[in-house]
């Protein structure tokens, strides 16, 4: 097992990855970036160096700015490791990793972590049948195949992403059957206590109009208020059903692309045992983090999505910051130098900020679709319902953890990232207790697979 | 049983704006061989070829496909080279490859693997 | 107005809801006792959660042939607690007892292992055992690894599912009338002899026996009753592998196919106080013995690694006392809570009911870590 020394390692190599990255090697720190993709970008620029013009353009404005950060990297000393999957971070800031078929450990002296974010999970009726996949998958295929459905296509859940997918498909030609849109008319009314913070977010907020005004334009069938929804088939996906205005409906389709938001990938800092917080407006967990963003491990930093939801440029604002923590905390810079260099990030970071509880608000997952009935599988990878773990509950399960030893909820390959928080949230609604007093799933490494060959070093 | 592809049209294809590379890549599923672009994942290159069913569970033989495409779900697991539940969507298309369906859990006896997993480093 | 909590009474207390503690509490409801258990929340280390899954006899008990008759009355009840458990819950805890194999790699190595077993057979009686060579082993287990020199097997080894365990006891415990209760953290116990109130905040429960099977945590509470417990955590590292096809039928000491079809790698000894994290030069460790057993094993993956904190005596061995100052309150405790699940569950109950205590544990004391004398055989 080879052990090698360097200054500060980052994983994941998203918006604040590689921003973070690149001002540390500026600061001249000796930097190793990890990332499991072949190019830079993470998920929100993915394929971003390698994209032809025209799917560029396809993807819009937002999506070229990557390229501007993916530049600013090659330009350094960092040595970014491509294809490198991350399995473990220890407390004392040693990163093990796979590449090549083999194992590797680093030694760090401060650890940034960047994984981002991923999708909530959507537990309802039929969402593991062939055909289901996330807004955020279909936005991958765009951005690294440049592929998109071919007949047409349902959009359903809520939140900002969605809608720029569907101007997207809309910009591509694609079909799109149904926008089955679960925001309600009471969401817009609880947002806008936050609508003069959002209305600061001026220029966020009239992409979002201008977005929702092409997607009523090209007239595609638009269901809002959408509840109780489900997906109908026996081996693949055949139809979406769900109630609006009152009214059953059911749109039948082979793809249906679903969405509530995106959430902080926390299996990292879980692993760390760092201390989360059930945060009540993101409805997720993150990890506490100081205005750095090193956590209540000693040299852990997390910027990024991983930390709570901000989104790609407050991404790569909380990587400069944390930049600028780490290097004060190997001694490179002193703490006022730190601040004062940090001052207008943190300005900046404020003002891409301050739509944020807006959003929240306004795109709230509902909780039929966070928390669903007893049918519903929870645990994909196992197959455990939701039923069987209200009975686990019943049985005397206080969290997380026992559930899982009562039923293996959360032991499948997935470790619990598409599980992790329906069963947090179903524990808590049964023991009428709150998430954060329920707690989440003891997290162990290895975060990502690695064979017991590689693990033993043949 | 695995629906065979081709035998409904693909869920996904590439945009009209995408231009069409002169290389192409070929590999097969389960048996059948696919022409899919260079440079996607192999579980792009099955989506776009009409593979609708990527494995069967372990736990009730459910079929299932991608749902992630990042490396989070773990639904996209498939047999490349004769290895077992590899995540497609982390995996390139690579000329010749052999996919296959992974049909429950694998078999240590008699799933063999073709050839080493070994990266050439250049 | 404040109005205290009213106490709940019951016939027995049973401090710890793990293996230990529910197998107890089964056998207690078993018997009509009216008992309750009071158990730790959902983070806490939780020893029974770290199990390898194995009902293990060979090479128990050297040097304490008492363990070896302890632990070979468990594995021959096994099976009717298994039945008992599957009529009381539902819950199948899929007990196989086809015999194990303890992997040797060194002529030395099976050498020490085959000396160690005489000298339990000499001790113990029937004790049926076999020493395998390279070609007999291959003949038994065709995927050995060629690494493996021999091995000493015994019919007496098996394996069951401890997750399913727990929950098949607890299930079963409530069905005969147990009381559950979650989240306690025990302050004190109060009282003496017939007469005990275990405190939790402001409730108070109360009975005439108690049981410490907590555990970790025995050592303050066994203080409290006129017990020593000196147990202390040692720690064990477990790697677990996707599902594969079944292709191991029989448990061996470091790797088994559970019966979901995930490959279980162990283990490691280790003092570390109160740290149940996992390092990678023990796993790899451990994944490099598994390869050398099973040369298959190199291509399958690892989805999961744990380290659990076993409860472990001074001299490894477990500790089961009444108190002589606090008559009625017992100390159960062991690392092997699988192992002895059926023993705990038929044998313990009507001596805590204040019947005689089973004849094997007379050993068992606690006093035995206060002095320098060494343990009296048996014989």
């Amino acid at each position: 097992m080879t052990l090698e020394s360097v200054d500060v390692v980052v994983v994941g190599a998203g918006p604040a990855g590689m921003a973070g990255a690149t001002d540390l090697a500026g600061l001249g720190l000796n930097v190793v970036l990890l990332d499991e993709q072949g190019s830079p970008g993470g998920q929100i620029y993915r394929g971003i160096t390698l994209a032809p013009l025209s799917r560029r353009d396809l993807l819009g404005p937002d999506y070229a700015h990557g390229n501007v950060l993916a530049k600013a990297l090659a330009d350094t000393s960092v040595r970014h490791i491509k294809e490198a999957a991350v399995w473990q971070v220890s407390r004392d800031h040693q990163v093990s990793y796979l590449h090549g078929g083999r194992m590797h450990t680093l030694q760090a002296r401060a650890v940034l972590l960047a994984t981002g974010a991923m999708e909530r999970p959507f537990p309802i009726r039929g969402w593991t049948l062939p055909g289901v996949m996330t807004a955020g998958a279909a936005q991958i295929l765009l951005k690294s195949a440049g592929a998109a459905p071919v007949e047409p296509v349902v959009l359903a859940g809520c939140g900002p992403l969605l809608y720029l997918l569907g101007w997207q498909y809309l910009r591509a030609g694609v079909p799109i059957k149904a926008l089955v849109d679960t925001t309600h008319r009471d969401d817009y009314w609880r947002a806008r206590r936050h609508l003069v913070s959002a209305l600061r977010a001026w220029p966020y907020l009239r992409k979002g109009l201008q977005l929702m005004r092409s997607l009523r334009q090209a007239r595609i069938a638009h269901f809002t208020g959408a509840s109780a929804l489900a997906i109908e088939g026996t081996d693949a996906a055949e139809a979406l059903t769900f109630t609006a205005n009152g009214k059953a409906e059911r749109v039948s389709t082979r793809c249906v692309l679903l969405h509530q938001g995106v959430v902080p990938n926390i299996q990292f800092s879980q692993s760390l045992r760092a201390t989360h917080a059930w945060d009540t407006q993101q409805l997720c967990f993150s990890p506490l983090r100081d205005s750095w963003g090193e956590l209540d491990v000693p040299g852990m930093f997390v910027a990024g999505d991983g930390g709570g939801i901000g989104g790609a440029q407050a991404a790569a604002l909380q990587g400069r910051l944390a930049a600028l923590g780490i290097a004060a905390r190997l001694g490179v810079l002193g703490a006022p130098q730190r601040d004062q260099r940090g001052v207008d990030l943190r300005q900046e970071l404020n003002d891409n900020l301050r739509i944020r509880p807006f959003l929240d608000v306004l795109y709230r997952p509902r909780d039929e679709h966070r928390i669903p009935t007893d049918e519903v599988i929870v645990c994909r990878c196992e197959e455990v319902t939701a039923g069987q773990l209200r009975e686990f509950v019943a049985m005397g399960c206080a969290g997380p953890n026992q559930a899982k030893s009562f039923g293996r909820c959360g032991m499948g390959p997935c470790q619990g990232r598409l599980c992790g928080l329906t069963v947090t949230e179903v524990i808590a609604e049964a023991r009428a207790a709150a998430p954060g007093d329920v707690g989440y799933y003891r997290i162990r490494p290895p975060i990502k697979p690695i064979t017991l060959g590689e693990l033993a070093g043949d | 049983m695995p629906i065979e592809a081709h035998s409904r049209a693909p869920l996904f294809q590439a945009v009209a704006s995408e231009t069409p590379s002169r290389r192409s890549v070929t590999l097969s599923f389960n048996g059948e061989a696919l022409n899919v672009p260079p440079g996607i994942s192999v579980a792009a290159a099955l989506l776009m070829s009409g593979v609708e069913r990527f494995r069967a569970t372990p736990v009730s033989e459910s079929p299932r496909a991608p749902y992630c495409m990042m490396g989070v779900c773990f639904e996209c697991l498939v047999n490349i080279d004769g290895v077992p539940n590899r995540q497609s969507c982390l995996v390139e298309v690579v000329d010749g490859m052999q996919v296959r369906s992974q049909e429950g859990a694998r078999d240590l006896q008699f799933d063999v693997p073709l050839v080493q997993v070994l990266e050439v480093q250049p | 107005m404040k109005h205290s909590t009213a106490a709940i009474n019951a016939d027995v207390i049973v401090v710890g809801g793990g293996l230990v503690g529910t197998a107890v509490a089964y056998g207690l409801a078993r018997e009509g006792a009216d008992t309750v258990v009071l158990d730790q929340g959902d983070d806490a280390f939780r020893a029974s959660r770290g199990n390898f899954g194995l009902v293990w006899v060979q090479g128990k008990g050297y040097n304490l042939p008492d363990y070896a008759r302890w632990t070979r009355s468990s594995a021959q009840r096994w099976a009717g607690l298994r039945d008992a458990l599957l009529a009381d819950s539902g819950v199948d805890v899929s007990l196989k007892q086809p015999g194990g194999f303890h992997m040797c790699f060194s002529d030395e190595d099976l050498l020490e292992r085959e000396s160690r077993l005489r000298q339990l057979q000499v001790e113990v009686g029937d004790y049926p055992f076999e020493m395998l060579d390279a070609a007999e082993l291959k003949a038994r287990l065709p995927l050995i690894g060629k690494a493996v020199v021999g091995a000493s097997y015994t019919p007496q080894d098996g394996h069951v599912n401890p997750l399913k365990l727990l929950r098949a006891l607890h299930a079963s415990a409530q069905h005969h009338g147990a009381r559950f209760v979650g989240g306690q953290h025990i302050e004190r116990i109060e009282g003496g002899a017939g007469d005990f109130r275990v405190r939790v905040g402001e409730q108070a429960y109360c009975a005439p026996r108690v049981v410490l099977a907590a555990g970790l945590g025995n050592p303050g509470l066994a203080a409290q009753v006129g017990l020593h417990a000196p147990v202390a955590p040692n720690r064990g590292q477990v790697l677990v592998s996707e599902r594969v096809q079944p292709f191991l039928d029989y448990p061996t000491i470091n790797v088994r196919q559970t019966d979901e079809g995930t490959v279980q790698l162990g283990d490691s000894m280790e003092e570390v106080g109160f740290d149940d994290s996992t390092s990678t030069r023990v796993l790899s460790a451990i994944a490099q013995r598994g390869v050398a057993t099973f040369p298959l094993l190199r291509d399958v993956r690892l989805i999961r690694a744990w380290g659990a904190l076993r409860v472990m005596s001074p001299d490894g061995f477990p500790i089961y006392q009444q108190s002589a100052t606090h008559p009625g309150a017992f100390v159960i405790t062991c690392h092997s809570g699988v192992t002895l699940a059926a023993a705990h569950a038929l044998r313990i109950a009507p001596w805590v009911m204040g019947g005689a205590q089973p004849d094997e544990l007379a050993v068992f004391n606690g006093e035995r870590f206060l002095s320098d004398k060494v343990l009296a055989h048996a014989h």
